[in-house]
């Protein structure tokens, strides 16, 4: 079997979704997966890791600060020492930071986002968008090493029910680059890369503090982040963290809800492959119902308040 | 100090997309083209820290001849001088050989703060930037909101999906920049008029092969037809029922 080699990101012992999901890739791609985990509390990773399919886990520890560049080093070494075929990690800010650097220590190029990755005669395959979804490519590195970076929300993470063997390792230590803050965001708060579920507003909702309905429905999912259009961002109403689109983050969830959005071009770029969504929007002919599986035409100031009462309602009954 | 920023021709995000003959390319009939759009943000950033530090900004993109045209636009605003690495092919250049260009031209100039978008609208790699950084053994923050930089030395602010980190690095370095770190200035008559006839003058560059193998070229299976489901509040528990009963997400 070929030796792929995942990048794990964990919250104190526990790995995020996004990572898990990539172990699953990798594993679907017919690989047995060695998982890189680091910073304080990455041996806690190690039991939730061997039960998502990893059989090893290499743990880089020591290391009191994160610094991408020593880090990519790390990761670089367990690739070579193994002879892997492959390393992933999360298309995540931070897998987005590393996979680059860890594909130039070892001198191969990568593929970015990727939404599918099998193995094919000649190796593996993946498949990404190009041009903001606009078109699809299928491609494959002749590289001795395929380094690319798993799209959130797109591979499942499988429950294998395993247990991996886990190795320590010391961090190298010598970064150019490192962190030395981390500012937490609110607790609870996801991130609309993350979240199952988005709901997203645009200039329909017509005034900044209306965004505090879209915060109501997002809090009665209970898995959703709010993301927002382009306009509100450069109108200074929404944290351009939020922004989805070209220009902004693209997201893939089970559920997006766009709310008060028009739906252009550079909007559904990010947003045009979630499973299902639904449009909210008082125009019928707005753009956004070309790309909506359901749609409500109305008042999102009346439409929002009745959808929170109604789920929050549908929640509470199960 | 010196300073360069690394620009890349992208096609108009309103382009329409046609799968080229060979079934592996993009049909590029028809495309216009601009400077990617974090690029504007990587320039602007350029001047600024020129405009603190002292200095000058060199632009430099791979592309084809007329991608002086950005180059010149950006000199308007306000970068000293400009330089096209030619190359025809520049849109199918694969993030390795792309960073290994800009890499060795980057050292040759001896920039001491290198300013990429964070990514390109393209093929949106996100990835050139911390190549390069790596390849020339420079540090390097992605992703860049706020930034510092001082004498042998920056820091950096970067968003995550946990918060905010300060990132603390030193120089040369890499920064690729992310929306929100500043608002690009225009560029106005007086600079459009004193950039006109200034020479950007053509380079070669060490030219990598590609690794990237594209298998095939497909335009995304159009989403199935969607129904609207009825009119204000009164239509959310029939949105509910279908994303129970139909779509299985609640
Ligand atoms: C290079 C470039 C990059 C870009 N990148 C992005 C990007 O990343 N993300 C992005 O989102 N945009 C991006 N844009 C901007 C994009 O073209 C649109 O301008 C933007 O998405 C519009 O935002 P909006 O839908 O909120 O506003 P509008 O287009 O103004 O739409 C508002 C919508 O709200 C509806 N509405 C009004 N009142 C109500 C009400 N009471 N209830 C319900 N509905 C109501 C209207 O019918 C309308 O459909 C980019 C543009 C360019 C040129
Ligand atoms: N052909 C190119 N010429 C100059 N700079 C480039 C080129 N391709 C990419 N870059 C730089 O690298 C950044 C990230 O591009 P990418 O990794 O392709 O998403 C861009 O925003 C540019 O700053």
């Amino acid at each position: 079997m070929t030796t792929i080699v995942v990048f794990v990101e964990h919250h104190s012992g526990q790995p995020v979704r996004a990572s898990l999901e990539c172990v699953g890739a990798a594993r679907s791609a017919g690989g047995s997966v060695v998982a890189v985990v680091t910073g304080a509390g990455a041996e806690n990773a190690a039991a939730a890791l061997g039960k998502h399919g990893a059989g090893k886990v290499v743990c880089f520890g020591g290391a009191a600060q994160h610094s991408p560049d020593a880090l990519a080093r790390d990761c670089a070494s367990v690739v070579k020492e193994l002879g892997a075929k492959a390393f992933l990690a999360a298309a995540t800010a931070t897998g987005k930071d590393v996979a680059p650097r860890v594909a130039a220590v070892l001198d191969v190029t990568i593929l970015s986002d990727i939404t599918a990755l099998a193995s094919t005669g000649g190796g593996l395959a993946a498949t990404r968008a190009w041009l903001g979804g606009k078109a699809i490519a299928t491609l494959g590195s002749s590289g001795d090493v395929l380094v690319a970076t798993t799209r959130p929300n797109v591979f499942a993470a499988q429950d294998t029910g395993g247990s991996a063997e886990v190795v320590k390792k010391n961090a190298s230590t010598d970064g150019k680059a490192v962190v030395t803050a981390v500012e937490a965001k609110k607790a609870g708060k996801l991130d609309v890369k993350e979240a199952p579920v988005v709901v997203a507003g645009g200039r329909g909702l017509k005034a900044p503090e209306n965004f505090a309905l879209l915060e109501d429905l997002a809090a009665a999912f209970g898995n959703a982040a709010t993301g927002a259009s382009r306009a509100v961002v450069d109108a200074g109403w929404r944290p351009h963290g939020e922004q989805v689109g070209q220009t902004g983050k693209t997201v893939a969830p089970q559920l997006y809800v766009a709310v008060g959005i028009s739906g252009a071009i550079q909007h559904l770029a990010g947003m045009r492959t979630s499973k299902v969504i639904v449009a909210i929007n008082k125009d019928a002919e707005a753009p956004i119902f070309k790309v909506a599986d359901y749609g409500i035409v109305g008042d999102a100031l009346e439409v929002l308040p009745a959808l929170t009462k109604a789920v929050k309602e549908l929640k509470a009954h199960r | 100090m010196k300073i360069a920023a690394c620009i890349k021709r992208v096609p108009t995000t309103d382009a329409q997309v046609k799968v080229g003959a060979d079934g592996k390319s993009l049909d590029s009939a028809g495309f216009q083209y601009m400077a990617s759009f974090y690029d504007e943000i990587a320039v602007e950033e350029a001047i600024r820290t020129k405009e603190k530090l002292g200095g000058d900004v060199t632009v430099i993109t791979i592309g084809p001849a007329d991608a002086s045209k950005e180059v010149r636009e950006f000199m308007a605003r306000g970068a000293d001088s400009g330089c096209v690495l030619k190359d025809d092919a520049w849109h199918a250049r694969d993030a390795r050989s792309t960073a290994k260009a800009l890499a060795g031209k980057l050292a040759k100039l001896g920039a001491e703060v290198v300013f990429f978008g964070k990514l390109a609208t393209d093929r949106d790699n996100a990835a050139v930037g911390p190549m390069v950084a790596t390849y020339l053994g420079w540090a390097c923050v992605t992703d860049v909101i706020a930034l510092d930089v001082q004498a042998g030395r920056g820091t950096a602010k970067r968003e995550t999906e946990q918060g905010v980190e300060t990132v603390s690095f030193t120089l040369p370095a890499v920064i690729t920049t992310s929306k929100g770190l500043n608002e690009p200035r225009r560029p106005n008559l007086k600079g459009i008029m004193a950039v006109k006839a200034k020479p950007i003058p053509e380079e070669t560059f060490e030219n990598v092969p590609n690794q990237a193998v594209v298998h095939k070229v497909e335009l995304p299976a159009p989403r199935k037809a969607g129904r609207i489901v009825g009119e204000g509040a009164a239509a959310v528990p029939a949105l509910l029922q279908a994303l129970r009963s139909e779509a299985g997400v609640l």
